[in-house]
């Protein structure tokens, strides 16, 4: 077989092994987004929202109607941007908590006997293969009363310091507060924190340990000064992992939140669900994945650098 | 100084280590250990244990509504583990072999733009599209092809929800089958190719092979994502189509139920079963491949 006649065959085969998932994702990925951008500029007519053009004595009409994202902003009750803040919020704290817990356990685990670690990490990952719906519905029975981290939280009377800080509305009341959603939050997402964590702390070299040692350092300085700045690329690969899917959460604050908890997720559903005002519903989804964006930006920047260092 | 160095001297760093990690996987493991517990609790509350019993197991026998859902959820989950397996297998083979075809960027962005977006957008973009097809097609002098269609294939159920599954669950199969394809070697494929197999051959005969295992992750994760889905499906289900986690989470929304634990319990015993001889599946055959490899080099 010639060069020149082989060239065709891989480039028909080249066009349909790319054509197949292009096609696809060109349909049901962008197109629905790009409906969902349209809709988020039209407004709820009387009988069916009103598209942002429209042909008139055959002359195409744009008609952008922002009158959606004005209320986001305007909205007297401030009900769009405080569920904005709010995602934010819960989200930010989500991430430090997971942070908080999970530098240390990757760590750890990175320490631990070579021979365990395949099983740890086998363990770490076994949650998410359970259900996450079902992770979440069982913290309700523990938080609830009676529930059995709601008894040990009363034993060890965290309660008054919990509703002092505002974390729970009432001592003794955990469920439907920030205090369970931030707890079911930290819960589901930890594993995503400790993965990428341990995947760079186990390719630390300990020698580097070993000469600050020699050079004088205690442990304590020896952590501080080079463990953890080796370890940023992964700290932030880990905050973007909990960060960005903790903003558009749904199914927890549903569960284990209350009403000081509404977040954007919720506010997307109801917009959709109950007010049946599908251009409002789109307007906040347009805005959500403009809030999501930035930490992406970071996340990919820091991915693309740690992977020229490693080529 | 000395006091400092007793401190994290490291019999009490190792304790410290082992102290939080065991309190670590008592976080990870406490709720799933409490669901399985409460199901079979005699009492409906969680605060008092009344006594060992079965009868939410016998009960879940007979709840119509949750084993409708789970035959709905197992159906789909199955669909969408195969046909997603499928595409993300294409995706991932277009972004590793080739490095330039024109569009590759967005190619690349779509492809994993999934992962970070989130649920209720992903639900919500396709509802809103599935509506405007519809509306197009919603014309009176149809013809029964065309009323069959919009019918059976726009109406929201299991194709939709099929739909929303496999939009997200692509992403992630394309992710796990990536990996693997970046790690292998090109030159075997190479070799292949030099002694004069088709393309074709040479994917079915050398790469597939040296995937498979992450085919198998693939398909094993994409099943349990779409077993998981509540969000999605909220959006894209129909009147008669309610998902098992569609019963569990309006279940759930209303307050503790026992049933809820058992179904949780009977599904977390099948996916522990699953993921472990899949886990032990994948292990075996990785050895294997290694060893094979191995002798290989070796005998060259």
């Amino acid at each position: 077989m010639s060069v020149v006649s082989k060239r065709p065959a891989w480039w028909r085969g080249r066009t349909v092994v790319i054509g197949i998932p292009f096609a696809w994702l060109l349909v049901f990925f962008l197109a629905p987004f790009l409906i969902v951008a349209d809709y988020s500029v039209s407004e709820m007519g009387a009988v069916r929202p009103e598209n942002i053009y429209s042909v008139s004595d055959g002359v195409v009409k744009l008609a952008l109607k922002y009158a959606n994202y004005v209320t986001i902003v305007a909205d007297p009750e401030h009900l769009y941007l405080r569920a904005y803040v709010s995602s934010l919020k819960f989200a930010a704290v989500t991430t430090a908590l997971c942070l908080l817990i999970g530098y240390p356990f990757a760590y750890f685990m990175a320490r631990a006997r070579a021979s365990l670690q395949p099983a740890l990490l086998m363990l770490v990952m076994l949650p998410f293969w359970t259900s996450f719906l079902l992770r979440v519905y069982a913290w309700k029975g523990l938080l609830e009363d009676g529930g059995w981290v709601a008894q040990l939280l009363l034993a060890l009377h965290v309660d008054g310091l919990l509703a002092a800080t505002g974390l729970i509305s009432a001592p003794g009341k955990f469920m439907y507060t920030p205090f369970s959603l931030v707890i079911g939050m930290t819960y589901t997402y930890l594993p995503f924190m400790i993965l990428p964590l341990y995947a760079n702390l186990s390719k630390l070299d300990l020698r580097l340990l070993e000469a600050a040692a020699d050079l004088g350092a205690t442990p304590w300085q020896a952590f501080w000064r080079i463990t953890v700045p080796l370890s940023k690329a992964g700290i932030i690969a880990g905050a973007m992992l909990v960060f960005i899917p903790s903003i558009g959460e749904f199914v927890t604050p549903e569960l284990l939140g209350g009403p000081q908890t509404l977040m954007i997720g919720q506010v997307l559903w109801s917009e959709f669900a109950s007010s049946n005002d599908w251009p409002m519903a789109s307007t906040v989804a347009v805005v959500l994945i403009l809030l999501i964006v930035v930490p992406l930006a970071i996340f990919n920047k820091y991915q693309a650098e740690a992977q020229e260092k490693r080529t | 100084m000395s006091t400092r160095r007793a401190f994290f001297s490291p019999t009490f760093a190792t304790r410290f280590g082992k102290g939080w990690l065991f309190a670590g996987f008592l976080f990870l493991y406490l709720p799933i250990v409490s669901l399985v517990a409460y199901s079979f609790n005699a009492s409906s509350l969680p605060s008092v244990w009344t006594g060992f019993t079965l009868d939410w197991y016998r009960k879940l026998g007979s709840d119509r509504e949750m084993l409708a859902g789970l035959w709905l959820s197992l159906e789909i989950a199955f669909l969408t583990a195969c046909g997603s397996v499928l595409l993300g297998t294409l995706a991932a083979f277009s972004l590793v072999k080739y490095k330039r075809f024109s569009g590759r960027t967005l190619f690349s962005g779509m492809v994993n733009a999934p992962l970070v977006m989130p649920e209720v957008i992903i639900g919500l973009s396709l509802l809103l599209m599935l509506v405007a097809v519809q509306k197009s097609f919603d014309a009176p002098d149809l013809g029964p092809v065309g009323r069959w269609f919009v019918d059976s294939l726009l109406s929201r159920g299991l194709g939709t929800i099929w739909l929303g599954h496999m939009l997200l669950c692509t992403a992630y199969a394309t992710v796990v089958v990536q990996a693997r394809l970046q790690d292998m070697p090109a030159s075997l494929e190479e070799a292949a190719l030099d002694l004069g197999a088709k393309p074709f051959q040479v994917f079915a005969l050398i790469t597939l092979p040296m995937i498979s295992q992450a085919l198998a992750a693939a398909w094993l994760l994409t099943f349990s994502l779409s077993l998981d889905d509540v969000v999605i499906s909220n959006f894209l289900n129909g009147p008669g189509s309610t998902t098992m986690p569609l019963v569990i989470f309006s279940r759930a929304r209303l307050g503790l139920n026992p049933s809820v634990n058992a179904m949780a319990t009977v599904i977390i015993t099948i996916v522990a079963i699953c993921v472990t001889l899949g886990s032990l599946w994948i292990a075996r055959a990785e050895r294997r491949r290694a060893a094979e490899m191995n002798a290989a080099q070796r005998g060259g």
